[in-house]
């Protein structure tokens, strides 16, 4: 059973192949685009650490910027 | 209309919802590769090797969809200068040419065994490599121009060029001789792919299109953080 499920009647290099390709590729690109938002999650969340009081309470009045501080506080 | 997408007021549902789509990706795609892997049957001529078909025509069905949104949105940046638009339209772009990649990559290793050859300058398959050369010049053009304004009308010119191929790639295998085969499946009239196959090629278009909305979720948060960081400098 298990060999022909690897073998596929000779097909199984081709088969899993692409099948590796595709997996692969989503992996890569998942990991990519995460490590892209964890990076502009913590530059966000350190420049807003260097805000004085009154600009960082300007910008905590926009919803926006609570919720990226709420989810870099997540990572 | 468009003040019900902004930014500001949907942040809160993108935000969350890339764990939500994560998970249901997870579940759909391991009940898709069962299915395509060991439950589905093989073809009576291509024997195992009509596997290929489950992670190939998905890819390009998404490829081709992703791109004609792109294309949609870009219009629409360009006819309502609504930046919101070309934020979506370039969201987008990275997980249409994975899946354009993986057409190829796939159709490739799938042509050997079926055809004797890993390549041939077929019409479908050319204006396939063509539909990612314009995803390539898309992605390179957001990179290479610093000016807004400029890159929006040069991504949105770029966008509106390449999405003429669309119909192209859909006709080719009618218009041409053409090595590939016409499609099997089809919305207004009879589809020719056996329900066994049927299903498992549905549950891998699903987890494919969770995929790409999940990406498109991540790379806009992304987009949007980078705004707001150019805001804070602003303060």
């Amino acid at each position: 059973m298990i060999n022909e499920i690897i073998s596929m009647n000779g097909y199984g290099s081709y088969v899993w192949s692409a099948f590796s390709f595709t997996l692969i590729s989503f992996a890569s690109l998942y990991f990519v685009t995460k490590l892209q938002l964890v990076k502009e999650q913590s530059r966000f969340a350190s420049k807003f650490g260097t805000l004085n009081v009154e600009k960082a309470r300007v910008a905590r009045s926009q919803n926006i910027n609570k919720e990226i501080l709420s989810n870099t506080s997540n990572i | 209309m468009f003040k019900y997408f902004e930014p500001n007021k949907i942040f809160v549902i993108t935000s969350r919802a890339p764990k939500y789509v994560l998970f249901l990706f997870i579940i759909v795609l391991s009940i898709g590769l069962t299915e395509a892997l060991i439950l589905s049957p093989e073809d009576y001529k291509q024997s195992h090797a009509v596997r290929i078909m489950y992670v190939h025509v998905p890819a390009a069905w998404i490829s081709l969809g992703i791109f004609s949104c792109l294309a949609l949105f870009s219009i629409g940046s360009f006819v309502f200068k609504n930046k919101n638009f070309s934020l979506i339209s370039k969201s987008l772009a990275p997980s249409g040419f994975i899946f354009n990649v993986i057409a190829l990559v796939t159709g490739s290793i799938w042509g050997k065994p079926t055809w004797g050859t890993w390549w041939a300058w077929d019409a479908r398959i050319t204006s396939m490599l063509i539909l990612a050369l314009f995803y390539l010049m898309y992605l390179l053009a957001w990179r290479i121009y610093k000016d807004k304004e400029y890159v929006i009308k040069i991504t949105s010119i770029i966008a509106i060029l390449g999405v003429i191929n669309v119909p192209i790639i859909k006709f080719s295998v009618d218009w041409w001789n053409s090595l590939h085969q016409s499609a099997s499946v089809n919305v207004f009239s009879n589809t020719s792919i056996h329900m066994s196959m049927l299903i498992p090629l549905g549950i891998m278009t699903a987890a494919f299109t969770l995929f790409s909305l999940l990406i498109f979720l991540m790379k806009y948060n992304t987009e949007l953080i980078k705004v707001k960081n150019k805001g804070l400098d602003r303060l």
